[in-house]
């Protein structure tokens, strides 16, 4: 009885988290490819990390949170792998990509870590914020110094 | 011409990988290039971290005394 109980209130959370109302029924059937499609693209910037955003658990995943505090971009969907190990497994699978941390910006897959900060130096990242409408806080300082 | 320079320690390795065969590539492709080469040692491989760049790009590289961030 106690699994039900937890499996509905997963179910609910889910659904708190997708924002829309789920039945059980529908919540089976959903392919673990849609379940990950309907969460990259929940949001402008999605990061599938490990820990959190106030509490990364490894340097990888830190250095994508600090990168993306220096552009200013706070709001973003952040799934910790660690605390649920079918998507840590799941999310390699959809995106064919062996590591975590994995960013999505405007539900496009980005790459990881390695990629995010070299997207960062070249300014490149700037761009594909501007193209999802997020104004990088580093531009607005660039305005300030001229 | 593929040249590979890891240093490791324990399960955490760093990659810089230098191929012709990234020009006219995009970041995400050129990694993902690397990954399908190491497909097997990336099963055990714990972190991995990976630097990619044209023959060209290693070149400036090498030659610049410092790299500014």
């Amino acid at each position: 009885m106690t699994g039900v109980m937890q499996k509905c209130s997963k179910v609910f959370l889910q659904a708190a988290v997708l924002n829309r109302p789920i039945s059980i029924a529908y919540l089976c059937t959903v392919s673990p490819k849609d379940q990950y499609e309907q969460m990259v693209k929940k949001n402008k910037v999605v990061v599938f990390m490990k820990g959190v955003p106030e509490q990364p658990m490894c340097g990888f995943s830190n250095a994508v949170v600090q990168i993306f505090r220096m552009h200013g971009v706070t709001n973003y969907d952040a799934h910790n792998v660690l605390a649920d190990e079918s998507i840590r497994q799941g999310i390699k699978e959809f995106t064919n990509w062996p590591t975590i941390p994995q960013i999505f910006i405007g539900g496009e897959f980005v790459g990881g870590c390695d990629i995010l900060l070299q997207m960062h130096k070249n300014g490149e990242l700037i761009e594909e914020l501007q193209k999802v409408g997020i104004q990088s806080a580093l531009l607005e300082q660039e305005k300030k110094e001229e | 011409e593929v040249e590979d320079l890891s240093d490791g320690c324990g399960a955490k390795i760093s990659v810089i990988v230098v191929s012709k065969q990234f020009e006219g590539k995009p970041l995400l492709q050129r990694h993902r290039l690397v990954n399908s080469v190491l497909e097997e040692e990336l099963k055990s491989i714990h972190a991995f971290s990976q630097k990619t760049l044209t023959p060209e790009q290693w070149e400036k590289l090498k030659n610049q005394p410092s790299e500014s961030s």
